[in-house]
């Protein structure tokens, strides 16, 4: 079973669609036993870091998400929970990978949120871009991102550069949306849901 | 980079996909499904669902549709028509549009775009503008959906962009009335115009009737996204073909689907 967090409780619902039509069965939860047991677990991204951050402590979810050992992906705002701190919130995020999530810089020509179709540039090859191309584009919605590399699978490029998919160990994040990604988010995100689990 | 973006617009009457002729005699041109699994797999980077009675009916868009829109495709897409409240937009966020687009009902209540835009985000709020030209200048039209009751609003086109930017907007969606159906081509006097008073994401719609169209409005009114409805209907363009062709011509462009 795959854990999908409920973290505010609506606007879920493409994750789940995407998650039935490769085949898997899932969860919407944030009941501690049921994530602690799935095989994969999925932060999706909704809202604000802050009020993200502010669901995950209601339902007591800091620690459970700490001490995970399966795979775990954050999508969008669920990558940038990840990080120990991030200029959206005044409150730290998760801290599971180390960095500060910055406002993406505004310009004439760069509006903000960047929003739209994107390249990403791999760093190199991974569980997770099996079978994905240099030329395969993915759906962003965001006006935060992680403008460091460390920990960096792919980076891409807007009025910043940025990191679009980070990994360290089991933890997984990508900033775009591999849900509303056509047949490239797909592939990437199958490629998390067959991830062996250690 | 960011691609420029090219999304069919599929009108909705009746829970059927419908085209008219500059706003009037409509026509089926097939199921709502059907249509839009066919273009998300052709290549189409967006979709638009203008549920074209709701205004005029005063009703909002069923969100019944729009879930298994959501269930069936996996591209964003964007749905509008007589979306007037939070609450109806709310729940059609929640069935899984990706954007909501307001119209009308933003020229009955413009404070409604910074409701939406502070509660779900500029990300997912689309203002269209249904505008043309009349004696001394462009204007923006209401109830366009229905041909009884569409009438000029007495904005002038250029103040009401500066107006629903400044009030939190995400992107504006510029259907150019005259050129609307006619095949003849966009509007690039009016959408040089208002690209360059505003540097929210622009999409050209109205007019589009062969693929250097696209290329024109691209390279000239320096658009983020063309949208047409007819070109594709009818089969005249195929959406591969389209792309394959803008991307020849150094457009940044997604072809790998």
């Amino acid at each position: 079973m795959i854990a999908v967090i409920d973290v505010t409780g609506n606007n879920l619902t493409s994750i789940g669609n995407a998650i039935e039509r490769l085949g898997f069965e899932y969860s919407l939860t944030h009941d501690l036993k049921t994530i602690e047991e799935a095989s994969h677990v999925i932060l999706p991204g909704v809202g604000t870091v802050g009020s993200a951050m502010d669901a995950l402590e209601k339902h007591h979810l800091m620690k459970t998400l700490s001490h995970l050992q399966q795979p775990l992906l954050g999508i969008c705002v669920g990558m940038q929970l990840l990080f120990e701190q991030s200029e959206e919130a005044n409150k730290p995020g998760l801290g599971l990978l180390p960095g500060c999530v910055k406002r993406l810089p505004a310009t004439p020509q760069y509006s903000i949120p960047h929003m739209g179709w994107n390249s990403l540039r791999w760093t190199s090859q991974c569980g997770l871009n099996r079978g994905l191309n240099h030329d395969d584009y993915f759906y962003f919605v965001h006006s935060y991102a992680y403008l460091s590399k460390e920990h960096a699978l792919a980076r891409s490029s807007y009025s910043s550069e940025f990191t679009a998919v980070v990994q360290k160990d089991h933890i997984y994040g990508v900033q775009f949306h591999p849900e509303k990604s056509a047949r490239a988010g797909m592939v990437l995100l199958n490629n998390f849901l067959t991830l062996r689990t250690s | 980079m960011l691609t420029k973006r090219i999304i069919p617009c599929l009108d909705v009457r009746d829970h059927q996909v419908v085209k008219g002729v500059q706003f009037r005699n409509h026509r089926v041109v097939g199921d709502i499904l059907a249509l839009a699994e066919f273009y998300s797999r052709e290549g189409a980077d967006e979709l638009v669902f203008y549920d074209i009675m709701a205004s005029s009916d005063e009703r909002p868009v069923s969100a019944d549709w729009v879930s298994k829109v959501a269930r069936t495709i996996n591209i964003p897409f964007t749905v509008a028509g007589g979306i007037g409240s939070l609450e109806k937009a709310q729940a059609l966020l929640n069935a899984g549009a990706d954007k909501i687009s307001i119209n009308t009902p933003a020229l009955k209540n413009p404070s409604l775009i910074n409701e939406l835009s502070t509660i779900f985000g500029s990300q997912c709020v689309v203002v269209g503008i249904d505008s043309q030209w009349v004696e001394d200048d462009y204007y923006v039209y209401q109830y366009t959906g229905d041909e009884r009751k569409s009438c000029n609003s007495r904005r002038r086109t250029m103040e009401w962009v500066r107006e629903v930017q400044d009030r939190g907007a995400g992107e504006i969606v510029l259907n150019c009335m005259q050129s609307d159906g006619v095949r003849q081509g966009y509007d690039l006097v009016q959408l040089q115009q208002v690209r360059s008073i505003t540097t929210l994401p622009l999409i050209a719609s109205g007019g589009a009737g062969k693929a250097s169209d696209f290329l024109e409005v691209f390279e000239k009114a320096k658009v983020d996204g063309a949208l047409a409805a007819t070109v594709f209907h009818d089969r005249i363009l195929s959406i591969g073909d389209l792309k394959q062709m803008l991307y020849n011509n150094h457009l940044p462009i997604r072809l790998s689907y």
